[in-house]
């Protein structure tokens, strides 16, 4: 924003309510759409066949049982005030409690979700920090063996399928080459050594000053991290690529080149600019979407996370644990979603 | 004295389904510190010929010159560095629209000092007193609140001149203005051209403006080559236009409309005729 010295109190006042009014819009979408969330899920509960009171009391049980606990449930309440009556409880945090673990679904969620967030962060940042270079370096040589080389390696993280190289990296680099440690999050022998207080096992190792443990997680943490960071690269920079060659097609990267900039600078700063708007919507989703599609990779590797959590979940029928899970995932997808959007605003100066 | 620009026999193709198609075919010119205008229709070769000066023509274009030299030095023997240091400085290029030739998401205060900066080493505080000097001088009176805002919060006069600043704040020897007032309202092409000229004037420079406006051309250029289909057919002195002999010029000027004639019909040109001749 430029903000110059000569402005007048009225322009100040009319900027401040022009912000608090954009705060507003951001935070009734924002609720707006979590509402939308919470509709859909509590919708997907009741159309299930799945006879939450049956869940609860089993299938012998009496008639004068199964109704106290269908009242119990408030089930036999109008639609409208059981989900406002679900709306207060998703918001006060009690999704209720899983058929499988035993406890609060809360509880559950706290503890496999870290374990997702730590793989799947890892993953993006390994697809960004090679994917957006990759991208560009194709674009900027549209044509050569070297774009060819990465289109190909970008079709392949799209097509080969994430079981697939779970299983050949595990007998490669595990099994035969002994790089990387198996499956897990770490070795038995560390499990449950260092205090939890993020729930990410690396930042915890650290927080504690334990280096031993540090290397073993991340020893854990590498090969599945490369495989989501291979499929988000692939995606990234067909992306940024495509982003790119039309940036450097458009008349103002002429006038760079006019002006005498360095052709390094031209691609950088004039043509890779302007796209960073777009590439924070490419990094968001694609971000999201390892946050919830790594199921395939959680189970090969046998990960404590939500994807792992949610399918068995789903196999048991578990519908409190499987809704929790949803609202969470779909709470994340939100999240991220509003965020690039705040990104745009601080990207692109037409957006303000 | 050698002319500042010798142009000799430059060709441009573009490959097509048939073989090469050639769009520019041996164009020549020399041109000193004066005003030359290059005049043709749209696909006639002019940007072409423009572009190819500066060398800014990438693959697929073919570029084939057999003489191409400014102040004695043999732009064709420069490599991608030493053209660079060309550019800009010494030879610039204003574009057709600023909505598009300007930045997007850079300020334009940061677009001007950028010119600059990539020539000269010089201290934050001058590049700004530079780039402000320069805004003054292209007649925008607040370059304080301009320098701030992006090229979609300006108008497209304001744009242009915010454009001719970035040109010239290096002082070239060449200006090369391709249709810098085409995406402009009628209202504001006349400031962005005697704008153009002053400076030309004051700084001493070369100018090459193309146009497929031959009145605008004649009005402030020394000397016309008209082009059509990627050939200059006729070169001529601003103020002789009238005494053009080429079939083309002549048909290009008949289909002019007059303010003070009626005239049912304006008549359709041959685009065929006077090729190859």
């Amino acid at each position: 924003m430029t903000t110059s010295s000569s402005e007048t109190a009225p322009e100040i006042r009319h900027r401040a309510q022009d912000l608090a009014l954009g705060i507003g819009r951001f935070v009734a979408v924002t609720a707006l759409t979590f509402l939308g969330l919470l509709a859909i899920t509590f919708f997907i509960g009741r159309v299930v066949p799945i006879d939450p009171v049956v869940a609860v009391v089993g299938d012998r049980a009496s008639q004068e049982v199964y109704e106290a606990t269908r009242q119990a449930l408030g089930l036999d309440r109008p639609l409208a005030v059981q989900f406002l009556i679900y709306v207060r409880d998703v918001l006060s945090g009690d999704f209720g409690t899983s058929l499988t673990t035993g406890r609060p679904v809360i509880e559950d969620l706290a503890r496999f979700f870290p374990a997702t967030v730590e793989m799947a962060t890892a993953g993006i940042l390994i697809g960004v920090l090679l994917g957006v270079p990759m991208g560009v370096i194709a674009a900027a040589r549209a044509g050569s063996w070297l774009d060819q080389l990465i289109r190909v390696l970008g079709l392949l993280g799209y097509s080969v399928p994430a079981f697939w190289m779970g299983l050949v990296g595990l007998a490669v680099f595990y099994a035969g080459l002994g790089w990387v440690a198996g499956p897990g999050r770490i070795d038995i022998f560390y499990d449950g050594l260092v205090p939890p207080v993020t729930g990410l096992l690396t930042v915890d190792a650290i927080i504690a000053g334990d280096w031993a443990i540090l290397g073993n997680a991340i020893s854990h943490l590498v090969l599945p991290a490369s495989i989501l960071g291979f499929f988000s690269l692939a995606y990234i920079a067909r992306m940024t690529r495509s982003f790119m060659l039309d940036q450097l097609s458009q008349e103002f990267v002429t006038t760079a080149r006019v002006k005498g900039v360095s052709e390094r600078a031209v691609i950088w700063k004039h043509a890779f600019y302007p796209i960073r708007v777009q590439l924070v919507t490419v990094i968001g989703l694609s971000y999201a979407v390892l946050l919830e599609g790594s199921v395939m990779v959680e189970i090969v590797f046998s990960w404590p996370g939500i994807g792992n959590y949610l399918t068995t979940a789903l196999l048991r029928a578990d519908m409190a644990a499987v809704l929790g899970a949803t609202i969470l995932i779909g709470t994340v997808f939100i999240v991220i979603n509003r965020l690039s959007d705040l990104l745009y605003r601080v990207f692109d100066p037409r957006s303000r | 004295m050698p002319p500042l620009l010798e142009l000799k026999n430059l060709r441009v193709s573009f490959p097509g389904p048939r073989g090469p198609v050639e769009v520019v075919s041996g164009v020549s010119f020399d041109l000193g510190r004066e005003r030359l205008g290059i005049v043709g229709e749209s696909g006639s070769g002019k940007s072409l010929t423009g572009r190819s000066i500066l060398r800014l023509l990438r693959p697929p274009a073919k570029v084939s010159v057999d003489r191409l030299r400014f102040d004695g030095a043999d732009l064709l023997a420069m490599s991608e560095r030493e053209m660079r240091q060309v550019r800009g400085a010494r030879i610039s290029m204003v574009m057709q629209d600023p909505r598009y030739s300007l930045n997007p998401v850079m300020t334009v205060g940061d677009q001007i000092a950028e010119a600059l900066k990539v020539h000269e080493r010089i201290p934050r505080r001058e590049v700004r007193e530079r780039v402000m000097d320069m805004l003054d001088k292209v007649r925008i009176h607040d370059p304080e609140r301009v320098m701030k805002l992006y090229p979609h919060e300006v108008s497209g006069g304001m744009g242009q001149r915010v454009m001719i600043a970035m040109m010239l704040i290096p002082k070239p020897d060449i200006l090369i203005a391709d249709e810098p007032t085409s995406a402009l309202d009628v209202s504001v092409q006349a400031q962005v051209l005697d704008l153009i000229e002053e400076m030309i004037a004051e700084y001493g420079m070369g100018l090459i403006l193309i146009s497929h406006d031959l009145d605008l051309v004649a009005r402030y250029c020394d000397r016309v080559l008209v082009m059509n289909q990627g050939e200059v057919v006729e070169e001529l002195e601003a103020g002789g236009l009238h005494r053009a002999q080429h079939p083309y010029t002549r048909a290009l000027l008949e289909s002019v409309p007059r303010i003070d004639e009626t005239r049912k019909v304006l008549p359709v040109m041959d685009r065929g005729a006077g090729v190859g001749t």
